[in-house]
């Protein structure tokens, strides 16, 4: 393997210097990784237009004609309140998170509390506590409270998991807002409201964004609290995409298109904003 | 270090100004809700997880329901199964993360580059992320390592004809079926942060050392490694704070069995199905000191970043 780096780090001199054959080499070796990597998921969009029977071939057809019975089987199973489900406990949790965490961020920096800075750091702590050791408890509650299989349970959950992640990325934008520019502002006698959205919004909007979309993501995807805390009224998509498998008859291409289906969200969030993913996941850290 | 390697972190340090003299709970006030909310939710559990774990509580049997000591370490710590969980939790993260960050660099390296489709590229990479874990995990099970009608063995007859060998890959290898289905998802979550580090690098530097007759795998190892330094260690901390909690895979590939229940899959086995809710606790106050010992590690790097920030 350190021939391949050194490789690499010799493509680097591509840069400034002519293209050499070194250059095309590192090209066909990026382009090559790349769809090594992005393969299982076309092979996924493919097979999920197949027929059952075809999608189920040993060699695989590439060719085979395309159809829609993946999708119409899987829209036909009644996903939709799962799907609906998805949508309620990602989006409201996300919006409850930012509803909630713009105050805190402003707390943490722009008029910060005392010891602003151990506030900053418990509140990293427990995003690396890991969430299982607390499912017991939160399970009894909901079961003695009887709020099990209710939506709100999961909604109340996702908020309070992205919520430390949501503070932290708000946090370093907000601390990048000029100080001189807020007490300018309140010098001419600018309101509260008129300030944050005259001088913290338009820097802190970029920030919300990565905010909103890594907790779309996080709660969209999550499946043990929703296994446990949810029946057939409140199941979310990913547990209604577990329960999809049958033992019996073929379902490859059912399988295809469901998951292609419940992905798609996050897909596109996630195209659309890709420069906004690395300061989400690394709690805008990295930018 | 010479520049500050990451951004975002920074705080300039608040200053005392007449907009900030008000009283404290002023300032306090914004920050409450969000607080108590985290505090309950996430704290006020992990009290009762300490206490279960000291007690005989099983859901099946609630007339024995009491104190039971330290019955449910001891067991989690002898029997067979929850050691192997525990086991299987330091292998699966540790493999994933170090596969997947080696992956990360070396492509976001390849990526680092000027060329002809770089942005596609990117985007491709970026793809198997932002699948649904369950999704993903359906994907590996059933389109991908399924014996009979699975594309790698489809491939493989394509390749070798009617003969080929037809391996039933999660039955003969099911840790690292487990592992490459991970490693395939969060080798672009390692790239991206490692990209982000590579391009922050001062070029003017890198230039002069140039200049000066430097080899590209001096600079190499001499400039570019240590300035990844911190972005390593943020990406392999991160990512084991992740993979250390992994259900999806676990629960979907082979469902725990063949030796590859991992400690979150082996609780929720333990309290959902068997519905032991003392022994369930005390492996989850296990798992939260194995994942301090990684914590403390990792909230220290990020502690050293925000302090090289606020200099």
């Amino acid at each position: 393997m350190s021939t391949k780096t050194a490789t690499l780090a010799n493509g680097q001199q591509v840069n400034f210097k002519q293209p050499n054959r070194g250059g095309i080499l590192l090209t066909i070796l990026a382009w090559v990784v790349g769809l090594l990597f992005v393969f299982p998921v076309l092979w996924m969009v493919l097979t999920s237009f197949h027929s059952e029977a075809d999608a189920a071939t040993n060699p695989p057809s590439f060719t085979a004609p395309l159809t829609l019975a993946g999708y119409r089987s899987f829209f036909e199973s009644a996903p939709w309140p799962s799907l609906i489900n998805s949508v309620m406990a990602s989006v409201v949790s996300t919006l409850l998170v930012l509803v909630l965490a713009f105050p805190a961020a402003y707390a943490l920096s722009i008029r910060p509390v005392k010891r602003w800075n151990d506030v900053l750091f418990f509140l990293l702590s427990t995003k690396f506590l890991p969430v299982v050791a607390g499912l017991l408890p939160i399970y009894l509650f909901a079961q003695k409270v009887g709020m099990l299989d209710n939506i709100w349970l999961l909604i109340l959950f996702y908020t309070v998991m992205n919520l430390p992640i949501a503070i932290w990325m708000l946090r370093s934008f907000l601390a990048e807002v000029p100080s001189e520019m807020l007490e300018a502002a309140e010098v001419d006698g600018a309101g509260l409201i008129l300030t944050l959205r005259k001088v913290v919004a338009p820097v802190v909007m970029p920030g919300l964004a990565s905010a909103a979309l890594i907790c779309f993501i996080f709660s969209w995807n999550e499946l043990l609290f929703a296994r446990v805390l949810t029946g057939t009224v409140s199941q979310t998509a990913p547990v209604y995409l577990t329960c999809f498998v049958t033992s019996q008859g073929l379902f490859l291409a059912k399988v295809c298109a469901a998951s292609l289906v419940v992905s798609l969200p996050v897909l596109v969030a996630g195209f659309a904003a890709q420069d906004k993913l690395v300061q989400g996941l690394s709690m805008g850290a990295v930018r | 270090m010479t520049t500050t390697p990451t951004k975002g972190a920074g705080v300039a340090t608040p200053k005392r100004s007449s907009l900030q003299r008000s009283g404290d709970w002023a300032r306090r006030m914004p920050l409450l809700p969000a607080m108590a909310l985290v505090l309950i939710v996430t704290q006020l559990p992990f009290v009762v997880t300490i206490i279960a774990s000291f007690m005989n509580w099983n859901a099946y049997y609630p007339e024995e329901r009491g104190f039971g000591g330290l019955a449910n370490y001891k067991t989690v710590l002898t029997d067979p199964g929850a050691r192997k969980a525990i086991w299987v939790t330091v292998l699966l993260t540790a493999a994933v993360v170090i596969i997947s960050l080696f992956l990360g660099l070396c492509i976001a390296l390849l990526l680092d580059r000027k060329f002809r489709g770089q942005g596609i590229v990117r985007t491709m990479m970026i793809t198997p992320f932002l699948i649904v874990p369950v999704a993903a995990a359906l994907l590996w099970k059933h389109a991908l390592y399924n014996p009979e009608y699975g594309l790698f063995n489809g491939m493989l007859t394509k390749l070798f004809g009617k003969g080929a060998a037809q391996p039933d890959w999660i039955s003969q290898h099911p840790m690292w079926s487990i592992i490459f289905a991970i490693v395939w998802q969060w080798t672009p979550f390692m790239m991206l942060i490692l990209l982000a580090g590579l391009q922050s690098r001062p070029m003017d530097v890198v230039e002069a050392a140039r200049i000066d007759g430097a080899s590209s795998w001096q600079i190499f190892t001499n400039m570019t490694l240590p300035h990844l330094r911190t972005y390593i260690e943020l990406a392999g901390l991160l990512g084991s704070i992740y993979v250390v909690q992994n259900f999806d895979h676990v629960f979907t590939i082979t469902g725990g069995g063949l030796g590859t229940a991992n400690l979150p899959y082996y609780i929720y086995q333990t309290f959902y199905t068997a519905h032991d809710y003392g022994l369930a606790s005390a492996a989850g106050v296990i798992v939260v000191i194995l994942t301090n010992i990684v914590s403390t590690i990792a909230l220290r790097t990020v502690f050293s970043i925000f302090r090289e920030e606020k200099r």
